[in-house]
């Protein structure tokens, strides 16, 4: 037999199990134009959505006259709150506990809102529609700031009024959403008090948006002969959206079926519940049709998901020698005209309590004020652990604001603050048990690897030629080490609508030794079809290219609360792990039985059970899943499958060590990114090819936040920045060049060690770049600019610092 | 609306049909002939997941009326497929090399890709950059996608040189 001469290391090889850049199994088909994303989906007889949307921000809604447009040829049907009042879908509830209009109920509190809905016979006629539609607005006054938001006598939610307890607490003000604080306040200023160094900080990191390619979408199907309900959708957690959708429609879960088919990236964009999917499960309904709902980019851009948006004061101490005693932050966080941001219950600012970064800080306090302004409703994690790019952002700004009232080098700042290889696990002063990590040795490699000496030699040269006037450009060195909090998450403290945060897998496998994988998660370009068959192989030594695997189906996954939040890996992978455990536990039984020897006597040999001290006696997978399908053992269920639902003991806590070198022209503010050095850890690597990729990503995304991406208003609630010519997306062109490395500290807890890694370089790269403009310009005394660093700004920061002569 | 009569190759075959004079060539395209690869994403001509080879040049088919198609000859990614039904090289370097990740803006990607080596099919890093600069992706952060296209070159002017 050939494989009796195949040594173990050429039979692992041939598996294309964990560690090997696998080529991924999704390219066949999307390289040639052949994925199905939600807009390919075309049925008979199939209408098409579009939504009359608010051109005010903040507006009294007099009337609305629907009768031109039910007259515009192809127009069928005209939804407005009045027609959804009597099914009670006029509002619905928002994954942070409040609740928000499907469609304009007597008023809109941001511009883009849903106002009514028009269904047609194709999307012209839904658009001709859509012009047709009269609305009377009274106009209110606008509140864009959150700071005036909790002065303003102007109530955005009388829905609310007289309600003093929120879903998160009481409220102070009717504009207020909750406060949430952690950790010891009396402590730390206690500490701040006596502490020799203090650096304050307001740092704010500005409103953003996922934007990813593919807008959301969906297709609702009413089988009105069968009572079933097809919802395909660009849902990052399809199972949640059957649960909700379940929920506040009545209809019976087990007569809905969503399906999520390839998404064209998410990124925390397709996450929530939106109007559309509500109107059109609506509007297929009412006609007996599938309807059709796409954003177009302007919707896209305006109404669905933005990010960030927190304001975080800060205090940091130290001693006089470096050692940092106490870190405050107070956030007033911009939530828009609806709570609805994409968090666990018990987290309404998300994971912002990892805000203590990677440093071993003894003492912190955080406070959130959530606020209703006249904004988009959101606050999703894009790309990011709920909140977590915003906690690393903050506290790789304060390093650096500490660092220069210390006057010391920030690089060794971190160094002599970094919680110790020896103290993992470690317990953050704000709550959360850090599984593992070896900050030094990667924040030494990352050094060694730009030579950073070297640098801060050429910088200092750099600063004598421009005082001298050899040149006009200066040279910024952004440092950050980053810590996330990832993988939610354990079901005791993690929830989604009480939905525990647990995700799964199930595996079968056929009599010929090839399986099919189901998954609770659904990738959106993270290539889980081709990694996740990496982890199966290696576990149960079938061949990853003999695996098919599946996700996105509710009527055949298993229940599982999705992809976001960096948790495919961490617990989804953890499930398929275990799952495969199972398998091979029954295959050992199996192949015992087989050999004639007791199940003790046999082991694991890559692909295969070898009676122990013989190893010419063996049971490859593949006979013993032909055996498990004739009664292998008598008694024992003939078959050969498992399921897992794995609920996590523990956040998994990857880390990474990222260093940019920027050359700034101070007179045009133009910036070029020379070198981008990215070291991750995200523990046990499962396909390296695809890490790096994920990496290139990200980075990218955080190069676009920092340098010039931004969701804008005007003070009258106008959305300045609702296309792609305003919203800054890089091209290959601005794109810099990426540098990766890694180390690899696994997670004790995972079943395979892996920790996460999609997010990361997001989470990383923002205060990397930030860091880097902000450190070309520390020598003329710059402590704070706020992003996005485009080049009006930076070249603003250069002339208010008297550098442009 | 009345409609209007179009005529155009897609992909090698001949194809006719009605469209309203305001349809866009990818809504014909994708809904009226079902060919759905390249798609949608801005709407603007900003991002590139609609370019379509016309006539031999790129074009964001998000912004050309059918009718201006009239008689064109147009390929989508799915007509650059090996006459045998494999993978191009240019979309095996795109697999090759990781230069794609939600697969959405592969389509246009690898459609600009193809016109970008007809007209220079030995380019520089930079000039595949600038080259592409009108494909927007959201994955990848380009630099496989740049690795794909230099390697795709190399394999194609080595394929030239065998055959010469």
């Amino acid at each position: 037999m050939k494989d009796e001469v195949q040594s173990p290391e050429e039979r692992s090889a041939g598996l294309k199990g964990m560690g090997c850049s696998r080529k991924r199994v999704e390219d066949v088909r999307f390289t040639q134009g052949k994925g199905n994303y939600v807009d390919d989906i075309k049925s008979d007889g199939m209408l098409f959505g579009d939504f009359v949307r608010s051109p005010y921000a903040h507006a009294k809604v007099v009337s609305i006259n629907t009768a031109e447009a039910l007259k515009v040829p192809g127009v069928l049907a005209v939804l407005t709150a009045k027609d959804l009042e009597p099914l009670g879908l006029h509002w619905m509830p928002t994954l942070a506990g409040d609740k928000q209009m499907v469609l304009a109920d007597g008023k809109v509190l941001f511009q883009g809102q849903e106002v009514a809905f028009v269904v047609a016979t194709d999307r012209y006629a839904a658009a001709d529609g859509v012009e047709a539609v009269e609305v009377e607005y009274e106009e209110l006054p606008v509140l864009t700031d959150p700071f005036e938001a909790l002065k303003s006598d102007v109530v955005l939610r009388e829905d609310l009024a007289g309600q003093s307890e929120g879903a998160h607490g009481p409220r102070k003000h009717h504009n207020h959403i909750f406060t949430w604080e952690q950790g010891d306040k009396d402590a730390t200023e206690a500490v701040m008090a006596e502490a020799d160094v203090v650096a304050e900080e307001m740092v704010y990191y500005h409103r953003t948006h996922p934007c990813p390619l593919e807008t959301c979408g969906c297709v609702a199907s009413m089988d009105k002969v069968t009572g079933k309900l097809t919802l395909y959708g660009t849902f990052q957690a399809p199972h949640a959206i059957r649960t909700v959708v379940s929920l506040i429609s009545g209809i019976a879960e087990h007569n809905i079926r969503v399906i999520s088919p390839d998404i064209g990236g998410g990124f925390g964009n397709k996450v929530g519940a939106y109007s559309g999917y509500v109107c059109s499960v609506v509007a297929s309904i009412v006609t007996g049709k599938p309807v059709k709902w796409v954003e177009d980019r302007m919707d896209n851009l305006m109404s669905t998901a933005f990010a960030r948006d927190y304001w975080m004061q800060g205090k940091i101490s130290a001693t006089k020698e470096g050692k940092i005693t106490g870190l405050w932050c107070h956030t007033t966080a911009d939530h828009g005209g609806f709570d609805a941001c994409a968090d666990p219950t018990k987290f309404p600012a998300g994971f912002m309590n990892i805000c203590t970064g990677s440093y071993d800080i003894p003492s912190a306090y955080l406070a959130v004020d959530g606020v209703y302004t006249n904004k988009a409703p959101g606050g999703v994690a894009y790309r990011c652990s709920f909140r977590v790019t915003e906690a690393a952002y903050f506290i790789e700004r304060m390093i650096e604001v500490l660092a220069i009232k210390l006057n010391m080098d920030a690089a060794e700042l971190r160094r002599i603050n970094f919680i110790r290889k020896d103290q993992f696990p470690y317990q953050s002063a704000l709550g959360w048990e850090y599984d593992s990590g070896d900050y030094h040795t990667a924040w030494d490699k990352a050094l060694a690897a730009v030579g950073y000496d070297d640098l801060r030699r050429e910088q200092a040269q750099r600063l004598e030629d421009f005082k001298a006037g050899k040149t006009r450009k200066l040279m910024g060195i952004g440092l950050t080490h980053f810590t996330e909090i990832v993988g939610a998450g354990p079901v005791k403290n993690c929830d989604i609508l009480g939905l525990g945060m647990f995700d799964s897998c199930e595996i079968r496998i056929h009599p010929t030794g090839s399986a099919i994988a189901r998954l609770g998660t659904i990738s959106q370009g993270q290539g889980h079809a081709t990694t996740f068959a990496q982890i199966i192989a290696s576990e149960i030594g079938l061949p990853a290219d003999d695996i098919t695997l599946e996700e996105g189906d509710t009527d055949t996954a298993p229940y599982g609360l999705g992809t976001y939040g960096s948790r495919s890996t961490p617990v989804a992978g953890a499930a398929t792990a275990m799952a495969a455990r199972k398998i091979r536990a029954k295959a050992q039984m199996i192949a015992a039985y087989l050999l004639e020897v007791h199940d003790g006597d046999v082991e694991w040999d890559v692909d295969r059970f070898v009676v122990k001290g013989d190893e010419s006696r063996f049971k490859t997978m593949k006979e013993i899943a032909f055996a498990s399908y004739n009664q292998a053992i008598p008694g024992l269920e003939p078959g050969l499958e498992a399921v897992s639902y794995y609920d996590p003991p523990n956040m998994t806590y990857p880390f990474g060590a990222y260093i940019c070198v920027m050359e700034i022209d101070v007179d045009t503010g133009e910036h070029e990114v020379r070198q981008f050095y990215a070291l991750d850890d995200c523990g046990t690597r499962i396909n390296p090819m695809i890490i790096e990729g994920q990496v290139h990503g990200g980075a990218t995304e955080g190069y676009a936040i920092a340098m010039g991406q931004e969701i804008a208003y005007d003070d009258m609630g106008n959305h300045k920045t609702a296309t792609l010519m305003d919203f800054f997306l890089p091209t290959s062109w601005e794109t810099p060049t990426y540098q990766t490395d890694h180390t690899v500290t696994p997670s004790p807890h995972h079943p395979i060690g892996a920790k996460g890694v999609g997010e990361s370089p997001n989470v990383g790269s923002v205060p990397c770049f930030s860091n880097a403009v902000h450190d070309a310009f520390r020598p003329f005394g710059l402590t704070q600019s706020h992003m996005p660093h485009d080049h009006w700004r930076v070249w603003k920061i250069a002339r208010d610092m008297g550098l442009h002569g | 609306m009345s409609k209007m009569h179009v005529k155009l190759t897609v992909n090698g075959t001949a194809v006719e049909g009605l469209a309203e004079p305001r349809t866009l060539l990818i809504h014909f395209l994708r809904e009226s002939l079902g060919v759905t690869g390249p798609h949608v994403g801005c709407e603007t001509s900003h991002c590139g997941a609609c370019t379509v080879d016309m006539d031999g040049r790129s074009v964001k088919s998000c912004t050309v009326f059918v009718a201006q198609a009239q008689g064109a000859d147009v390929t989508t990614v799915e007509g650059l497929v090996n006459a045998d039904g494999s993978l191009s090289v240019l979309q095996e370097m795109f697999r090759e090399h990781h230069g794609l990740q939600c697969g959405f803006c592969t389509p246009g990607m690898i459609t600009r890709a193809h016109r970008l080596l007809q007209e220079n099919p030995t380019p520089t890093e930079e000039e595949v950059r600038f080259g592409m600069a009108g494909n927007l992706c959201r994955c990848t952060g380009y630099q496989n996608i740049v690795k794909a296209i230099l390697a795709a070159a190399d394999v194609m002017n080595a394929q030239k040189e065998a055959a010469e």
